[in-house]
C-alpha cells in the first residue's frame, strides 16, 4: 500500500508539474495568464489523433508536428489577440479565457466527444517496481518530465533566447533598454507555453480518453499549482506538485475518487488564507497579485 | 505633401445645455435627457404586453434576456470593484438550487422561496467566495470559474439535492403576468438602483478599489469588507436570476451550473461595454435574440459567442453602449493636421 502510494503519488505529481510548467512559463515571462490553455492541451490531443488517423502518420512523427503547430498557435495568438490587449488584465484574461473556451466546444460541436478518441502508448507493457505494477507510459511521463525541467534549466540559463526570457521576466525596461524585443519575447513565451502543453497532452492522455472536459480540469490544475507553489517560481511549481500530487493519490485511496478534485480547491483555500503568495512566491504582500 | 486628417470630437452644444438646472427650459433638452432613459424602460413595460403581437415564444426569449442582463449586471458590479468573474454561474446556480430545494422539500410557494433563494444565495456565494476575495484579477478570475465545475461535481458525487437528475415539478408562478413582469422590473430595479450606487460615494470607494486598492487601504478603508458587500450585492441580483428561473422552468438541475450561464453575462457584458450597467444590459438585449436565432447550430453558439467576446475585446473594446452614447453626445469632424 504504501509503496504504491509512493510511486503513484510521484507519477501524479510529475503529471501535474507537466501540466502547470507551461502555463506558469508564460505567466512568469510575460506576465499573460494563458487561459486558453486547456484548450491548447486537449486540442494537441486531438491533433496528434487526427494525424495518426487521417493522414496515417506514426506516432514519433506526429508528435514533433503537433508540439510544432501548438507551439507556432501560440505565438499567432500572442500577435493577432494578445499584442493589442497586452497590459489590460481584464481583457488578456477574457480574450484567453474565450479563445479556449472557443476551442474546446467547437471540438465538441465536431463530434469529438465519444470513446474512440484515444491516443497510443509510447510502448505498452509494464514493469515491477518496489512489488507495484507500473506501466512504460507512467515511466516515460516521469522521465519526461525530469527532462524537461533539466532542458528548461539549461534553456533559460544558457541560450540567448532563454536568457532574454528571464532578462524580462525579472525587468522588463532593463531588459528592453538592452535591445531586447519585449513583444517578440512575450509571443515566444506564449509560444513555449503552448509548445509545453502539447508535450503534456501527447505523454499524459495516452492514460485515459480525450475528453473535452479535461480541459477546464486542466486550467484548474494549472492555476491550482500555481496559487500553491507561487506563479513564477519553478521550484515551486515542483514542491507544489508532490504536495497536491500526493495529498491527490491518498484522497483518492482513502476516501473516493471523485474527491480527488476537491483536493485542487481546498488546496488553494488553504494556502491562501496560510501563506496568501504561495509557498515559494516573491511577492510578500498579497495586494500585488494581480 | 499629402495633407493629413485627424477626427475631432466636440460636445453637442444641447449635452452642454443639459447639464444644468437650465436643462428644464425647454421641452427640446428635456427630451435629450429624458428620451434615451425613458424610452428603454417604456419599452421593456409593452413588451410583455404584446403577446399577442410577436407571439409566446419570443416573450419566453424575453423573459431568458432578462434573467442574463441581471446576471451581466451583477458581472458589471463585480468588475466595478476589479473582480473579474468568469462564473457567474455560481450566483445562478446557488439561487436556483436554493430556491428549488425550498419548494421542493418544504413546499414554500413561490412569493417565499425567490426570496428567500435570493438572499439567501447571495450569502452563500459571498461565504464561498470569502476566502478568495483576497485574491484580485487573474487569480480571483480563476477561481470563480473553477467554482461552477466543482460544484456540479460536488452534486453529481454526493447525489445531494436530485442527484444528476435534479428537483423537477416545482410550483409554477401564480400567474402570466406575474411570470412576465418579475424579470423586467427586478432588471430596472437593479440597472437603475446599481447606476445610482455606483455614482454615490459608496461606488466611488468600489471604484476605488478597482483602480488602487492600495490608495484605498491608505485611508483607512477596509477594501475586503467592501468587496464582501459589493459580492453580497452582485450575488443578490444574480442569485434572483436563478431563483426566478427555477420556476420559470419549473425544474432545477446541473444545467443551472453550467457554461452559457458564465460567458452568456460575460459576453453580454463586454458587448455592451463595461462598467455602464446599460452596456451589458443592452449587450444582453442584442445577444440572446441573436443567439435565439441561432438555435439550430447547437452548442456551436458557444463557439460564436467566444469568437463574439475575442472581437469585441480586440476591436471594440469600449463596447456599443459607449459607442452609442459618444454618437449621442458629441458630433464629430475631420480636422487638417499640421
Amino acid at each position: 500500500m504504501i509503496n504504491s502510494i509512493i510511486i503513484y503519488g510521484l507519477v501524479n505529481s510529475v503529471m501535474l508539474a507537466l501540466i502547470a510548467m507551461g502555463f506558469s512559463l508564460t505567466f512568469g515571462i510575460s506576465g499573460v495568464a494563458n487561459f486558453a490553455y486547456g484548450g491548447f492541451y486537449i486540442l494537441s490531443g486531438f491533433l496528434t489523433w487526427m494525424l495518426l488517423h487521417y493522414f496515417k502518420l506514426p506516432f514519433l512523427l506526429a508528435i514533433p508536428i503537433t508540439i510544432g503547430i501548438v507551439g507556432l498557435l501560440g505565438f499567432v495568438t500572442y500577435w493577432v489577440i494578445l499584442y493589442r490587449v497586452r497590459g489590460i488584465a481584464l481583457s488578456e484574461v477574457i480574450a484567453t479565457f474565450a479563445l479556449g473556451v472557443g476551442m474546446l466546444e467547437l471540438f465538441r460541436w465536431l463530434g469529438f466527444v465519444t470513446y474512440d478518441f484515444t491516443l497510443p502508448y509510447l510502448k505498452k507493457g509494464m514493469v515491477v517496481i518496489a512489488g507495484v505494477p507500473l506501466d512504460y507510459q507512467r515511466l516515460f511521463i516521469i522521465g519526461i518530465g525530469l527532462a524537461l525541467v533539466l532542458f528548461l534549466y539549461f534553456f533559460t540559463h544558457y541560450t540567448r533566447i532563454g536568457l532574454a526570457f528571464r532578462g524580462i521576466a525579472q525587468n522588463e525596461r532593463t531588459a528592453i533598454s538592452l535591445g531586447i524585443r519585449s513583444d517578440y519575447t512575450a509571443a515566444l513565451s506564449l509560444a513555449f507555453g503552448s509548445a509545453m502543453a502539447s508535450v503534456a497532452a501527447i505523454v499524459i492522455l495516452p492514460l485515459g480518453i480525450i475528453s473535452i472536459n479535461l480541459g477546464y480540469e486542466v486550467l484548474l490544475i494549472a492555476v491550482a499549482v500555481g496559487i500553491v507553489g507561487g506563479l513564477e517560481s519553478v521550484p515551486g511549481i515542483l514542491v507544489a506538485s508532490l504536495i497536491l500530487g500526493y495529498a491527490q493519490v491518498i484522497t483518492g485511496i482513502y476516501l473516493a475518487v471523485e474527491w480527488m478534485t476537491v483536493v485542487y480547491l481546498a488546496a488553494i483555500v488553504i494556502i491562501l488564507s496560510i501563506k496568501p503568495s504561495g509557498l515559494f512566491g516573491k511577492f510578500k504582500e498579497l495586494e500585488e497579485r494581480v | 505633401m499629402a495633407t493629413h486628417y485627424r477626427k475631432e470630437r466636440l460636445d453637442r452644444g444641447i449635452k452642454a445645455r443639459c447639464e444644468d438646472i437650465f436643462a428644464l427650459s425647454s421641452y427640446r433638452e428635456i427630451l435629450y435627457l429624458l428620451l434615451p432613459r425613458v424610452l428603454p424602460v417604456a419599452a421593456l413595460l409593452i413588451l410583455p404586453l404584446l403577446t399577442g403581437v410577436v407571439g409566446l415564444y419570443w416573450i419566453k426569449v424575453l423573459v431568458i434576456t432578462c434573467a442574463i442582463a441581471l446576471l451581466a449586471l451583477s458581472w458589471d458590479l463585480l468588475a466595478s470593484v476589479g473582480l473579474i468573474s468568469l462564473g457567474q454561474a455560481l450566483f445562478f446556480g446557488v439561487g436556483a438550487y436554493l430556491t428549488g430545494f425550498l419548494n421542493h422539500r418544504f413546499g414554500w410557494p413561490p412569493f417565499l422561496t425567490i426570496p428567500l433563494g435570493t438572499i439567501g444565495g447571495a450569502f452563500i456565494c459571498t461565504v464561498l467566495l470569502l476566502p478568495v476575495l483576497r485574491l484580485r484579477g487573474v487569480y480571483f478570475a480563476i477561481v470563480t470559474l473553477t467554482f461552477p465545475l466543482l460544484l456540479t461535481r460536488f452534486i453529481e458525487t454526493t447525489k445531494i439535492l436530485g442527484g444528476t437528475e435534479g428537483m423537477s415539478a416545482l410550483s409554477p408562478l401564480p400567474n402570466m403576468w406575474i411570470e412576465l413582469y418579475l424579470p423586467v422590473l427586478a432588471l430596472l430595479i437593479g440597472l437603475f438602483g446599481f447606476r445610482r450606487l455606483i455614482n454615490e460615494d459608496y461606488g466611488l470607494v468600489l471604484q476605488g478599489i478597482r483602480d488602487n486598492d492600495r490608495a484605498v487601504m491608505s485611508g483607512a478603508i477596509n477594501i475586503y469588507w467592501f468587496k464582501i458587500q459589493a459580492v453580497f450585492l452582485a450575488g443578490l441580483v444574480g442569485a434572483f436570476s436563478g431563483a426566478f428561473m427555477t420556476h420559470y422552468y419549473r425544474f432545477v438541475g446541473m444545467p443551472a451550473f453550467s457554461l452559457d450561464y458564465s460567458i452568456l453575462p460575460l459576453t453580454a457584458a463586454v458587448l455592451g461595454g463595461v462598467g455602464t450597467f446599460a452596456g451589458p444590459t443592452l449587450g444582453a438585449f442584442i445577444l440572446i435574440p441573436l443567439s435565439e436565432a441561432l438555435r439550430a447550430f447547437g452548442t456551436l453558439r458557444v463557439v460564436f459567442y467566444s469568437a463574439i467576446l475575442i472581437i469585441c475585446i480586440v476591436s471594440l473594446p469600449e463596447g456599443v453602449f459607449h459607442y452609442i452614447q459618444r454618437k449621442y453626445h458629441q458630433f464629430e469632424k475631420m480636422v487638417k493636421v499640421g
